[in-house]
């Protein structure tokens, strides 16, 4: 089975997962994102590499946040961006998922831009419009499967503040069952080489076998937090705050919540990373949030030039 | 008309019969095996030289779709799918819509497959009413419209107060219960097996002990009411193991495993293949090993089609999202032939599990190659390999993880009631 999101050239056809790919190609992304950081800070934040392009932002499952940097990144491109929020308009009058993306196909669009709420969704497209070559997936979030995007800005930003990932610790904290951040993020660092990768959580928050991604499992957040270089906290939805998962986020902020007591045990210079919107007092302290150690706003000025990258990518290719 | 099979390899698994051998029929039963019986005049001859002949298939599991499912198939595409697959006695799930809980609907599916006159049908009757897990069925009514055991199909049924006292109701009767174990909390919203794949694929799993539990639940009432329990399509070790166990005790058990879960485990999920999107779920290759073993051990009891064609657009959704399901009637044969292959089981134990095994739990006479048995037979190429493809299937329902695959076994003649019902 040929990795779909490859061509047979070994070039990125699609960006569906970070599961796979190959380290020279998350490489060339990374890089490729640091020549578009300058890009983002100028007066004129335009470039024509995407000139004449159509990109459409298929929202099935809304977010307003992740959409509006993938409409950025495209503009910046200077590519036509669509956006359509699908649950509220095709889905809700019965029209099927492919129906859609035919009918979408046939407005000769270039790329797509996904985000469904079921694992594998972009999958189904990429393999749908195999007939249309110059047609590209980008996987925008999937269920809990991947946002790979998501997992490149993380890696972008680690990178920026720590260099060498063949150095490094890096601990993921909370809902790692029902996240596709985490998912993504695991198996980019894995792919790059960090030698010690470690998930945080309570037993009802992780996959069984994670440890099968390439990761060292913590129950406990202290023992989890000791000397690392980087922490990814991850955001606990709503709907998992009460019933059998959790009995409640005051309790889970107590045992998982980060907070600078925690924050000390890590390395001085440690970096909190978070990929938002974030919960303050269930998942994070204000105080970490808003502390010197915080990275989190650099990461969304980051994941611009990410997508970016990714679009200039897939469209040169 | 009556029959004479030549020069074929006759496989008859009850007896352990492997023998080049002619078979002689006629009306509708064998009348001679080996030798001719006095005053035989055939009115047809039928070649079987480099054949296998064998007794008919009997499936325990194959959904038809009828009533109430027309667009996915119908009982005329999926009986003569089932011929084509040598398929001649079958089992269908009360899964219908409206779902088999009343005698009329029993007699009206039974009539509309007699009138079809392929294979035989027999109806498994709901459980409860509208399979609603709450009130017991009119199961001596059912009986007599020609329900051969009771089930809730896929469906939970979550209040154990119910399952008892219809373990108690049928055992009083001496019906069959037969119950595709799973704990409806457990398996909630799950559509993959609880292992490295759903982990990485981010897919709601169905842990094991969701089947495991089930099964020890059931089995603790088998001990006080003595009903007979069959536990269909069985996905774990460690439920091969508790079937094992339960027979030794002596309980009246029986179980069963689908074609596909023999050959297949979550690793061929893939990248989200909708077509491996089945109930219970493909599990761990260790998982799948125990399965073969345990049917080539005589723990599990038959290999069923688990036969449930779906609308082609159901499938081509998301995976979660996808109908669940596959096609299997015309792939029985050939995946118990790679399954005894993979084994090295001599040619009648492979087909035992088939022919002979099934139709002991299903009650009939069918299933068995010897002079006056009825003669549903099913004379078929062992050697050669088929490709499936949609094209050639004859089932309404394409679905199918082995679409492309090349599989042994091709069948050439199949009989029901000494009767040609198909020549492929």
């Amino acid at each position: 089975m040929r990795n779909p999101q490859l061509n047979e050239r070994g070039e990125l056809r699609h960006l569906l997962t970070l599961d796979g790919l190959p380290h020279e190609v998350i490489l060339h992304i990374l890089d490729t994102a640091a020549s578009f950081v300058g890009i983002t800070e100028r007066d004129v934040k335009k470039v024509p590499l995407l000139r004449g392009k159509s990109v459409f932002n298929l929202f099935f499952e809304n977010s307003t946040r992740t959409r509006t940097t993938f409409e950025i990144a495209a503009k910046r491109l200077s590519a036509d961006v669509i956006n359509l929020n699908i649950n509220t308009s095709s889905a809700a009058k019965g029209e099927s998922l492919l129906d859609t993306i035919d009918n979408l196909s046939a407005m000769h669009a270039d790329m797509f831009v996904v985000r469904h709420a079921s694992s594998g969704a972009p999958h189904l497209i990429a393999r749908h419009v195999k007939e249309h070559p110059y047609l590209h997936v980008v996987n925008a979030g999937d269920g809990r499967h991947a946002h790979p995007t998501q997992g490149l800005l993380d890696l972008y930003t680690i990178r920026h503040y720590k260099q060498d990932f063949t150095k490094l610790s890096v601990a993921v904290v909370g809902d790692v069952l029902h996240s596709r951040v985490a998912r993504s993020l695991i198996h980019g660092l894995t792919t790059m080489g960090t030698p010690d990768v470690r998930v945080i959580g309570p037993r009802t928050l992780l996959p069984r076998g994670v440890e099968q991604l390439g990761v060292r499992v913590f129950h406990d957040m202290a023992e989890g937090l000791r000397g690392c270089d980087a922490i990814v906290m991850l955001r606990l939805q709503n709907e998992r705050m009460k019933g059998p998962l959790l009995p409640s986020a005051q309790e889970y902020f107590k045992s998982y919540g980060l907070t600078l007591e925690k924050l000390a045990l890590a390395k001085p210079d440690a970096i909190v990373m978070h990929p938002g919107p974030m919960n303050r007092g269930v998942e994070i302290d204000s105080a970490v949030a808003d502390g010197p150690r915080s990275v989190i706003l650099p990461q969304v000025t980051f994941g611009i030039a990410v997508r970016m990258a990714v679009m200039a990518i897939l469209a040169g290719n | 008309m009556k029959i004479h099979i030549s020069n074929g390899r006759v496989v008859d698994p009850a007896s352990g019969t492997d023998a080049k051998q002619d078979v002689y029929i006629e009306a509708g039963r064998i009348t001679g095996i080996g030798d001719v019986p006095a005053g035989f005049k055939a009115g047809r001859v039928i070649d079987a030289r480099g054949l296998v002949v064998a007794p008919g298939l009997v499936d325990l599991s194959a959904r038809l779709r009828e009533p109430g499912f027309e667009y996915k198939a119908t009982l005329e595409t999926e009986l003569g799918a089932a011929v084509a697959g040598g398929v001649t006695s079958l089992a269908c799930p009360p899964d219908t819509d409206p779902p088999l809980d009343e005698p009329g609907l029993v007699e009206m599916l039974r009539h509309s497959a007699r009138g079809l006159d392929l294979a035989h049908v027999h109806p498994v009757g709901a459980l409860t009413a509208k399979l609603g897990g709450e009130r017991l069925t009119e199961m001596v009514l059912l009986r007599e419209a020609g329900c051969v055991a009771f089930s809730q199909a896929d469906v939970a049924l979550p209040d154990t107060q119910v399952l008892w006292r219809a373990m108690q109701y049928a055992s009083t009767f001496g019906f069959a219960l037969w119950l595709r174990p799973q704990d409806g909390f457990l398996a909630r919203d799950g559509v993959a097996h609880d292992g490295d794949v759903a982990t990485r694929l981010g897919l709601a799993a169905i842990p094991s002990f969701a089947e495991t539990i089930a099964i020890e639940t059931a089995l603790a009432l088998v001990r006080d009411t003595g009903a007979r329990v069959h536990f269909q399509r069985l996905s774990t070790a460690r439920g091969v193991e508790l079937l094992r166990r339960a027979k030794a005790e002596g309980l009246p058990v029986s179980g069963d495993v689908s074609a596909h879960h023999a050959h297949l485990s979550e690793m061929d999920l893939g990248y989200f293949d909708s077509l491996c999107h089945v109930i219970p779920p493909f599990r761990s290759a260790r998982d799948r090993d125990a399965l073969r073993e345990g049917l080539a051990d005589g723990t599990l009891d038959a290999m069923c089609s688990d036969h449930a064609p779906v609308d082609e657009d159901t499938k081509l959704m998301p995976f979660a999202e996808s109908e669940p399901g596959a096609t299997g009637l015309e792939l029985l044969l050939p995946l118990a032939l790679k399954w005894g292959t993979g084994m090295r089981l001599p040619l009648a134990k492979t087909l035992g599990v088939v022919t002979d095994r099934p139709a002991r739990i299903l009650g009939s006479e069918a299933g068995r190659l010897a002079v006056g048995q009825p003669a549903d037979l099913c004379v078929f190429d062992a050697e050669a390999m088929v490709r499936v493809s949609a094209d050639t299937l004859k089932s309404q329902g394409h679905n199918t993880p082995f679409l492309g695959i090349e599989l042994p076994g091709r069948v050439r003649c199949t009989l029901v009631g000494g009767r040609v019902v198909y020549e492929g």
